[in-house]
């Protein structure tokens, strides 16, 4: 099998373990987590074979042509950064799978949570290797709606419900507009893959569509990765279970906006606007996160917040543009990556042992939890960036890239400093509170968590540690190409453990020393935001609510205009379209017919077929009761049946027969179905402009049809039909031939909307009397008049 | 209803109306006729019965549910549609066979099993209308 094959595998592996999931699960409980645990390790290992050619400083591509008249392909493109990003989704996600399987133990619809988790790890990761501009569109909109189905895993809960669909409306919209941003991209390089767009030099940013294209690439990406003020979804997506919390929400998708702002910082970077954008956006999130992790008691909500904190220092170095900003994103994206899904899963851990998640109940917990705190204070470490965790490198690396004297670097390292001395004292609240102190009362007995729990966090809390031990390997194999991608051009990550005295290492000291100050005076802290924010009242969470309210009271009004529901209303909208429809052109262009030439010598009996139409009108139009109308209705019909006849259409003559017959059955049920009153009642300020709007259909008809039989006919298909009917179709009846065999499709669609509409009417009828519509049977009907009136 | 010539006749009036249906649907690729019109024979032929002698009775008279000869007949056509797959001919594609059965060539063919089709879709849906107005607007 060729590489590009087994990629391609790797790439469908998580749907395929997605759909068998639910019978493992079944057949195996919890255990299923460790055969399907299997999966992402392939992918794991698949990827990982790629590290040494990607060290090299090459790049991968492949795939398959997939609509080759659009140009669009199925094709990935693996360099430093995307595989950064696929070997955590697979590693985490490995772990995640089997952490699910202890914490949903015994849960009902365990297997399809691995369903639903190992879909959104296929969708991840493909989003990631996407090299094309709508793979990555499609599997970016799978990202938001996986996510939707795991946030309201537990949809019983009205929350939940709630969050998730925030959060499809939120990170879907974006989607949306990163489609638009994306189609503007291909329409000025006219390329549709990452790797031919990123030969671009600066074209792009010169084009007069480059704001356009990167304000839209932005809402995509800030609406994703949680960005002030789109931040509002993440927090709420804490309804998920936690093992959800710790892949999406951490490590994996809301990382998907700053991939796409790395993946585009070559061809879109650089520029005033993004050097503004970005880190504003960034640093104000940062801070807002910070602060708002403050506020929170509750584990997960503080992680959440704390996350959108992290979030905000990733987009910000990206945008920054100054020497070490990309390498110290790179570094603080994987460390994050690491310890925030080893923090999440210890929140877990205690959720699930303690059934308690408020950090002011929690205490006392490390006699019993003694590994479970050792895994929090390793996590807690690199959070905090001290030594020796990959944290800290990153923090020293973030340090060195914003240290300047000139005013801007001195706000953003001002507020980085105090983002990251909240964060500090939030990693350590979690990490030392429930385990010091008394041991506070709790719900049940507690005791150390199971293998399948602990499994998971202590690996990533691990690595956490030993890549900053080994950043030489680490730097050659997964930072620097990574941090050379996301630049666009060859970058050397070189920090270290050892020790280096400069600007960086003070501002790490004073951001300890903050951190250490206001993990003391927390509690203190967290009312005086409480305070503030209480001040404030309104937030964009509330926001959103009200923004939704508002376009369902605008789709409830608009709708109540335009469907009123009742049935005269549409009759007659649709009669006077036809009328001016109609008339209109000829009025417009003075194109009428030419009079009708009477010839003297029609036969009697023609005559008198036709004046039995006209009496049948005129009864239809004199009827007092309606029962009368319906079958005067009928005898109009059957008259112009025997025109058909007598004038060489026995085909449509038969149908119109059969039509008539059962139009009038049809509508005379529908009549005693409806209790209609036998009479019609309405008043004269209404029958006059009907039978105006009736007229002007009939003019209209009229007037057209002279036109049309006015025009010599044309015989190109009637000779064509008649010359191959017998000799190709081997049928004599030309009408017959053309439905079944020459035009045999439409037929096939024709019955199928037949069969359609009979149901639907089928549906209304057993509703509920009121709904029945007396126009549907007569349309069915019309349509297969229609096919036979096509000859 | 409750005139009696009609509740006699209906029964014979009904089974030949069906019987005419389908001479209609087998004639007509060569003369006037086919599935459409066949099919709304028949479901005049349904009508008939049903107005005599009440909707219970046709509904055990044609054994299946309405829908699901409506849904065979769209399936028949699908697949008279699909079966020129198998000789490697575009879709729909009409095919033919001339087996000779007691030494009389019957020709048979997919154009019209796709009829037969037609004719079962109309006859289901419509009809399926038609009784469950009649059933219970208590005509």
């Amino acid at each position: 099998m060729d590489t590009a094959a087994l990629t391609f595998l790797a790439l469908g592996l998580p749907f395929a373990a997605a759909a068998f999931a639910p019978v493992l699960t079944r057949l195996l409980g919890q255990y299923a987590a460790w055969l399907l645990a299997l999966a992402p390790l392939a992918i794991f290992a698949r990827f990982a074979a790629f590290v040494p050619e990607i060290a090299n400083g090459e790049i991968v591509t492949g795939g398959y042509a997939w609509v080759p008249s659009f140009n669009v392909s199925f094709s990935w493109l693996i360099d430093g950064l995307s595989l950064t990003f696929v070997l955590l989704i697979s590693g985490i996600g490995a772990l995640i799978v089997l952490y699910s399987g202890g914490y949903l133990k015994g849960h009902p619809q365990q297997g399809r949570f691995f369903s639903f988790i190992l879909m959104f790890m296929g969708s991840m990761q493909g989003l990631v290797v996407s090299d094309s501009f709508l793979m990555l569109f499609v599997f970016w909109e799978l990202t938001s709606i996986t996510s939707f189905l795991l946030i309201g895993f537990d949809h019983g809960r009205e929350a939940a419900r709630r969050a998730a669909l925030q959060a499809l409306v939120v990170t879907g919209g974006g989607g949306l507009l990163l489609l638009a941003g994306l189609l503007i991209l291909w329409n000025v390089s006219g390329v549709t893959q990452f790797s031919l767009l990123l030969s671009f030099g600066s074209e792009l940013k010169e084009s007069p569509f480059y704001l356009a294209a990167l304000l839209l690439v932005l809402g995509g990406a800030f609406t994703k990765s949680a960005q002030f003020p789109f931040h509002f979804w993440l927090p709420n997506a804490m309804e998920a279970p936690t093992p959800v919390s710790a892949y999406l929400h951490s490590a994996t998708m809301v990382k998907a906006g700053v991939y796409l702002l790395m993946r585009l910082n070559p061809v879109l970077g650089g520029t005033p606007e993004w050097q503004v954008l970005l880190p504003l956006f960034g640093v104000t999130t940062l801070v807002a996160g910070a602060v708002l992790a403050v506020r929170q008691t509750e584990l997960k909500l503080m992680l959440a917040y704390t996350t959108m904190s992290s979030l905000g220092l990733l987009v910000m170095l990206t945008g920054l543009g100054v020497p070490y900003a990309i390498e110290a994103a790179a570094l603080y994206l994987v460390a994050h990556a690491l310890f925030k899904g080893a923090l999440f899963m210890v929140a877990g851990i205690i959720d699930h042992e303690t059934g308690l998640r408020d950090i002011t109940r929690l205490g006392g917990l490390r006699s019993a939890m003694p590994l479970t705190f050792a895994v929090a204070l390793a996590a807690a470490l690199s959070m905090g960036g001290l030594p020796p965790s990959f944290g800290f490198l990153a923090k020293e690396e973030i340090y060195a890239a914003l240290a300047g004297s000139d005013r801007r670097s001195m706000v953003f390292v001002a507020l980085t400093v105090l983002g990251n001395a909240l964060m500090f004292a939030v990693a350590f609240a979690i990490a030392l509170k429930p385990f010091l102190g008394p041991k506070a009362a709790t719900l049940k007995p507690v005791h150390e968590a199971p293998l399948l729990l602990w499994l998971g966090p202590a690996i990533l809390a691990l690595k956490g540690i030993s890549i900053a031990l080994m950043s030489g390997l680490a730097h050659r194999l997964v930072t620097s190409p990574m941090a050379s991608a996301i630049a666009g051009e060859p970058r050397t990550v070189a920090i270290s453990l050892a020790p280096h005295f400069g600007v960086p290492l003070l501002l790490s000291g004073l951001t300890v020393l903050a951190g250490i100050a206001f993990y003391i005076n927390l509690a203190r802290l967290r009312a005086a935001v409480a305070a503030i924010l209480a001040d404030i009242g309104w937030g964009p969470n509330r926001g959103f609510d009200q923004f939704m309210r508002g376009l369902v009271g605008l789709a409830v009004a608009v709708t109540r205009r335009l469907q009123s529901g009742r049935f005269e209303v549409y009759m007659t909208a649709t009669f006077v379209l036809v009328a001016v429809a109609m008339l209109a052109v000829p009025l417009r262009y003075g194109e009428f017919p030419r009079a009708p030439f009477f010839s003297s010598d029609v036969p009697l009996h023609e005559l008198a077929i036709m004046a039995i139409a006209v009496a049948g009108l005129l009864a239809v139009v004199l009827a007092t009761d309606r029962l009368t109308a319906i079958v005067s209705l009928g005898i109009q019909g059957f008259a112009v049946a025997v025109i058909f006849l007598l004038y060489g259409a026995p085909d449509l003559a038969f149908t119109q027969f059969m039509i008539e017959t059962l139009s009038v059955v049809v509508l005379a049920l529908v009549m005693t179905r409806l209790r209609l009153s036998p009479s019609d009642h309405r008043p004269l300020a209404q029958k006059l402009p009907d039978f105006a709007i009736a007229l002007a259909c009939g003019l209209g008809f009229g007037l057209f049809l002279l036109k049309v039989t006015g025009v010599p006919f044309d015989t190109t298909l009637t000779d064509f039909f008649n010359l191959y009917s017998k000799s190709i179709a081997h049928g004599a009846n030309v009408v017959n031939v053309i439905i079944v065999d020459f035009r045999g499709t439409d037929t096939l669609g024709e019955i199928a909307v037949v069969m359609i509409a009979g149901l639907a009417i089928l549906a209304l009828v057993r509703l509920r009397a009121g709904s029945l519509k007396r126009g549907v049977p007569m349309e069915v009907a019309a349509d297969e008049a229609h096919v036979e009136e096509r000859v | 209803m409750k005139s009696i010539i009609l509740r006699t006749v209906a029964p014979f009036l009904t089974g030949l109306m069906i019987l005419f249906s389908i001479f209609v649907l087998l004639r007509g690729h060569n003369a006037p006729g086919g599935g459409f019109i066949g099919g709304l024979i028949a479901v005049s032929a349904l009508a008939i019965y049903g107005i005599a002698h009440g909707v219970e009775t046709v509904r055990r008279a044609i054994f299946f549910h309405p829908m699901a000869i409506a849904g065979a007949g769209l399936f028949a056509a699908t697949v008279a549609g699909l079966i020129s797959i198998v000789v490697r001919v575009p879709f729909m594609t009409g095919l033919w066979i001339y087996p000779s059965v007691l030494g009389v060539e019957i020709p048979l063919s997919t154009v019209m099993l796709f009829d037969t089709g037609v004719y079962l879709v109309v006859i289901g849906a419509i009809s399926s209308v038609a009784l469950s107005l009649e059933e219970r607007g208590g005509a």
